[in-house]
């Protein structure tokens, strides 16, 4: 039996794998010591799960357990990577590369470090989303400490060159930092292969709970080093102080370790349900792919219906959780800045849907969002005076618009 | 965000959804918003030119679900009003109708605004000055 409503945004967030949340339950009633208490049994018991979480998080990126520092999630990773280096190789220089479709906790970050006295780059990508590996070489400088590109892009799905980035940044003595929140667990990564120096990745996006984070900083090769943000107890090798979230953490471990050993089945499976549900909305007149088609994560696909409006679409298919570029769902009115990068019209990034399956996702569920974004489609269009206009063969660019 | 029962009745059964022949001079549009700003909104009367009474309205929107609604109880509370009772309809009553939040009133606004210019559009064809709006909205 189909249930609703059904939830197609696993980038936003994933529901919590009953597995996940087993593993975690003792650490709340009995095992609830202080990881950083050595002289009980409570504190030892904690502290052990903590170390058995590492194990299972390091062996999935290709780490070593000593490398992965505990965050409350992405955004306070991406905060640790890059103001930490910042803070930490100023005496190197002040110049950092990034992209204008990173995620706010990237571009937020950088742009408080600009008032700080760095130099950012926002690098433009192209119409597919990617970056080439050749305009971040070109802005490379002397000055120049840190490249931080996203690994997967969460509205998008798309893939940058990571592994191409990284030698890059090895071969010119430069650090390089990913947000690979929408990446792993969903994807092989591996932070040797990827000469990636620092890796934020968070829990809740992999089955895990919220609030859990991890950044990856590297020991050998170079060894790395960040200026913590919060001061106190030196916790994480001084680099990020506060008790450890014993719960939180067995449970990002038992996350790490169910998704390394059930990426290559689950990836496989969801691409094809994603696949078809693609093709099938493809189908519609005047409906688009936004971002590359190759280089993407297997569960993530972001459409554009042209001349319908994303909010609008979204209240005619409320059974079905996603989410959309349009204006109309953030109170600032812009329609997503990560569309508008790829040099979208505005009226595009107005009508985008992004779905986002995930490991509960059902074929019937597909089946079901097939049949109903495609008659919300065509009911909007039916009362869209664009579409109107369009069939009438007029050229909306041709129209002096009132804007207000 | 929740939508209010009316907007969701508004949105799933749409009034008058549909197009009037604008070459009539009976007939005045009123197209307004841009498709950058994900918003555009035509409203259109037909007026009997004896009395002076909107007799049908027709909207078409392009839109989120709060400017579908605003637009479709436009064209509900058009029908069987004169021009200056229509010229009267204040977004504010269509916010109030609809119970929108303080996000979608600009919705609103763009439903009155499309009123005003279906009207203006009357005028013209039948050789009145355009009526000036008073009001400005922030
Ligand atoms: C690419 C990316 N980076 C960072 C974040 C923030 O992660 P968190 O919610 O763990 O702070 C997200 C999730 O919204 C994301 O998609
Ligand atoms: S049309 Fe954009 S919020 Fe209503």
């Amino acid at each position: 039996m189909l249930k609703l409503p059904i939830y197609l945004d696993n980038n936003a967030t994933t529901q919590v794998d009953p597995r996940v949340f087993e593993a975690m339950t003792p650490y709340f009633l009995e095992a609830y010591g202080n990881a950083a208490s050595k002289s009980h049994p409570f504190g030892w018991k904690s502290e052990e799960a903590v170390d058995y979480a590492r194990e299972q998080i390091a062996a999935l990126i290709g780490s070593s357990e000593k490398e992965i520092i505990f965050t409350s999630g992405a955004t306070e990773s991406n905060n640790l990577a890059i103001k930490g280096v910042f803070e930490m190789y100023a005496s190197k220089g002040n110049h950092i590369i990034t992209l204008s479709t990173e995620h706010k906790a990237v571009l937020d970050t950088c742009k408080h470090l600009e008032k700080m006295g760095a130099e950012v780059t926002y690098l433009s990508v192209a119409e597919d989303g990617l970056i080439a590996v050749d305009a971040i070489a070109a802005a490379i400088k002397p000055n120049t400490i840190l490249v931080t590109v996203m690994y997967g892009n969460n509205e998008l799905g798309v893939l940058q060159p990571i592994r191409e980035i990284g030698a890059l940044c090895k071969e010119r003595g430069v650090l390089f930092h990913t947000d690979a929140t929408q990446a792993v667990g969903k994807i092989p990564v591996d932070v040797l292969a990827d000469h990636i120096d620092l890796m934020s990745f968070t829990a809740h996006k992999m089955y895990g709970p919220k609030g859990v984070g991890a950044l990856y900083v590297r020991r050998k090769n170079p060894r790395v080093k960040v200026t913590a943000q919060m001061d106190g107890g030196g916790h994480e090798r001084g680099m990020r102080s506060g008790t450890l979230n014993v719960p939180g953490i067995v449970g990002f471990g038992k996350a790490c370790e169910i998704a390394r050993l059930e990426m290559a089945e689950e990836s496989a499976r969801l691409m094809v349900m994603r696949d078809r549900l693609e093709t099938e909305l493809l189908k519609l007149e005047e409906s688009y792919l936004n971002g590359n088609k190759e280089h993407r994560l297997p569960h993530t696909s972001n459409i554009s219906f042209k001349y319908v409006e994303g909010e609008g679409l979204m209240m005619g298919i409320k059974d079905v959780a996603v989410s959309s570029g349009s204006a109309c769902t953030s109170a600032s009115l812009e329609p997503s800045y990560v569309l508008k990068s790829l040099g979208l019209d505005d009226e595009l990034a107005h009508s985008s849907l992004r779905f986002g399956l995930g490991r509960f996702t059902t074929d019937e569920e597909i089946d079901y969002t097939i049949k109903l974004v495609s008659e919300a489609v065509n009911k909007l269009r039916d009362m869209s005076p664009l579409w109107e206009m369009f069939k009438e063969g007029i050229d909306l660019k041709s129209i002096e618009w009132s804007e207000h | 965000m929740a939508y209010s029962d009316k907007v969701v009745d508004h949105y799933t059964n749409p009034r008058n959804i549909g197009t009037l022949d604008k070459s009539k001079t009976n007939v005045g549009t009123g197209l307004v918003g841009a498709p950058e700003c994900g918003d555009v909104m035509r409203l259109q009367i037909e007026v009997n030119h004896e009395t002076g009474i909107i007799e049908d309205a027709k909207f078409k929107t392009f839109g989120c679900g709060s400017a579908i609604a605003s637009s479709s109880l436009a064209t509900e509370w058009l029908k069987g009003k004169s021009i200056d009772e229509a010229l009267s309809i204040d977004n504010m009553e269509i916010v109030e109708e609809l119970a929108l939040p303080p996000v979608k009133i600009h919705c609103s606004v763009l439903a009155e605004d499309a009123i005003r210019s279906a009207i203006n559009d009357y005028r013209a064809k039948n050789g009145l000055e355009p009526i000036e709006s008073e009001k400005t909205h922030f």
